[in-house]
């Protein structure tokens, strides 16, 4: 059994490739987007960061949650998200240079509520400005991107203590209570950051006048379905090098059962926000949607439905998709893609305002894909692929579903 | 409808009763059906049933509720009785999704439960032979129809080296039939049968 992850140079290799995809991108984008077009330099960084940071952050919850819901199908591959949520570090070290650059380096064009004087003279800005300025927004950021970091090198580390205990009986409840205890803590983190307040100040903030409740769970929900997808894509590579022996399409169909549902669950926060604004027709909700339904973006808008919601219904409706590992590949990076795109028409209509091909944007995607390919291939040769000693590795190996 | 010859065994465990299944599979005897307490996990890929296509129902009757709901709107809105409603379009799709949403849950729930009952051969009214009082009750039950090919004895010889218990044979109706359980026919009562006899 192959149990300690080697890096092969052909995965090395595309890493690097593509990290310098994206650095060239980066370079290229400081020349060309310079002056009046610098908006779209930022923009495009902080559709990139910010995504990418909240997909790998969704191993994280992934750990949390199935551990407080007592999962145990999970186990024999629970090395696989525990090793991507070690990109949240470095991601989160990169979004906070972008934002803080935002915030501090005056650029209005993203967030027009740096500008003191244009707050002063815009009614609803100064009525927020008790929760939408400089101070907040830094404190929020650093105390989520710090608990966050917390937390998910907290369970890690944990994790490859606890390979060094035993399978007694007594050692397998205290291993349980306390991954429960610190699961339980950050969920309570993650519930007010990325279910509340962080997509509202990191990205709602970009459409200050705007306000919608759904929006930080709309885009948990994104970047759920994504990490999802992005933890089947790495169970999948290492299954198909021979690792993770334990893994079979029994768990590849539960993730693909995730990856379907969420992918529907996702719809319906979309929905819930749209259609409640379409119902009220008030001009000071609807002109969020006026540039994505009835503007330039207007294909970009059912592209997003198409691509997130008809494709992974319909594919991941059968059994046998769910089941067969070149399908699951295939729809999750539809999937990924899909969220990304998003993001981007999240971010994009109220900072560029027209619509570009995203040759830029989707360089930088590259890089970080890149990157998160370089840590997390990095972080799974640190320790063994199967926790040996959790008390649940057994409910897992026989799992089927 | 017929009348059968079946040999019927009676399992504790479920240890024992799998690879009872999969002995009885590789004999060749013809595996009339399984009565379990609780649903058990792989049974059915051991009893060799095919995969049910109830799934595709659920999908198809899905879609006629999707159809049904949204043409049935829409001909209400646009053709039987236009009504202007906040100034909203008569196709309104946003206001439509909700309840196109409810019907779809609706058909594919209450049709797929209708054809699990016909499936499974289930309906008030509808009643078929209880193999033994016990069976889906605390004990495992398995079933093997006698054919021309089969010798009862040998089965019941096979059946206890398998590890079953109370081994009998029975001739009973195969299908189903209307009648009831309450009056007809009450398994309780064969079983005080039994003890008497005991």
């Amino acid at each position: 059994m192959k149990d300690q992850f080697v890096v092969p140079a052909r995965l090395k290799k595309t890493s690097f490739v593509l990290m310098g995809v994206g650095l060239l991108t980066l370079l290229i984008g400081l020349i060309a987007f310079q002056g009046e077009n610098a908006t779209r330099f930022w923009a495009g960084l902080l559709q990139n960061s910010s995504f990418f940071l909240l997909i790998t952050l969704a191993s994280t919850f992934f750990i949390a949650a199935t551990t407080l819901a007592h999962g145990g199908w999970q186990i024999a591959f629970r090395r696989v998200p525990e090793a991507i949520s070690m990109a949240v570090p470095v991601l989160a070290a990169i979004l906070f240079v972008v934002v803080m650059i935002l915030v501090f380096g005056g650029k209005e064009d993203i967030y027009h509520w740096v500008n003191a004087h244009h707050v002063a003279e815009d009614k609803i800005l100064t009525w927020k400005s008790a929760f939408l300025n400089k101070g907040f927004f830094t404190v929020a950021t650093i105390l989520t991107l710090g608990l966050w970091i917390f937390f998910t090198l907290k369970l890690r580390k944990m994790s490859i203590e606890e390979d060094g205990w035993d399978l007694r009986p007594e050692t397998g409840r205290k291993l349980l209570w306390r991954n429960t205890v610190v699961c339980g803590g950050f969920l309570v983190v993650f519930t007010l950051s990325v279910g509340s307040t962080t997509p509202w100040i990191w990205l709602m903030s970009i459409d200050a006048h705007w306000f919608s409740t759904m929006y930080s769970w709309y885009t948990f929900a994104s970047t759920w379905v994504s990490g999802l997808s992005l933890i089947a894509l790495f169970v999948v590579y290492l299954k198909k090098h021979g690792y993770l022996t334990y893994v079979t399409e029994e768990h590849l169909h539960d993730l693909g059962k995730f990856m379907f549902a969420f992918s529907i669950f996702w719809t319906y926060l979309w929905f819930s926000q749209y259609m409640l604004i379409w119902y009220a027709n008030m001009p000071e909700e609807t002109e969020y949607f006026q540039p994505r339904v009835w503007g330039q973006w207007r294909p970009i808008f059912f592209l997003n439905l198409l691509i997130n919601f008809v494709t992974p219904l319909l594919f991941l409706m059968k059994r046998d998709t769910k089941r067969n590992y070149t399908a699951i590949v295939f729809i999750a990076i539809v999937i990924i893609f899909g969220h990304w795109l998003d993001f981007w028409q999240m971010v994009y209509p109220g900072t560029v305002k027209t619509l570009v091909f995203p040759w830029y944007e989707f360089g930088l995607g590259l890089g970080f894909v890149g990157l998160i390919i370089f840590l997390v291939s990095n972080a799974l040769t640190k320790a063994a692929l199967v926790p040996k000693n959790h008390p649940y590795l057994k409910e897992s190996i026989v799992h089927h579903t | 409808m017929a009348v059968k010859k079946f040999v019927v065994g009676l399992f504790d465990d479920e240890a024992v009763l799998f690879p009872a299944v999969k002995k009885v599979r590789t004999a060749g005897y013809k595996l009339h059906d399984v009565y379990t307490p609780f649903p058990i996990h792989g049974l059915d890929h051991a009893m060799g049933l095919r995969e049910t296509s109830l799934h595709t129902a659920g999908f198809i009757y899905g879609i006629t509720g999707t159809t049904t709901a949204l043409s049935f709107m829409s001909w209400v809105f646009n053709v039987d009785w236009p009504l202007n409603i906040g100034g909203k379009p008569h196709f309104p799709l946003p206001a439509f999704i909700p309840i196109t949403f409810e019907l779809t849950v609706l058909f594919a729930a209450v049709g797929m439960v209708m054809t699990f009952c016909y499936l499974c051969q289930l309906m008030p009214g509808v009643k078929k032979h209880i193999f033994h009082p016990r069976q889906t009750d605390d004990k495992f039950v398995m079933v093997i129809e006698l054919t021309e090919k089969t010798n009862a004895e040998e089965v019941k010889t096979f059946l206890a080296a398998a590890g079953a218990q109370d081994i009998n044979e029975q001739k009973a109706e195969a299908g189903w039939w209307f009648g009831r359980y309450d009056k007809d026919d009450e398994p309780y009562l064969r079983k005080i049968q039994t003890a008497a006899n005991a």
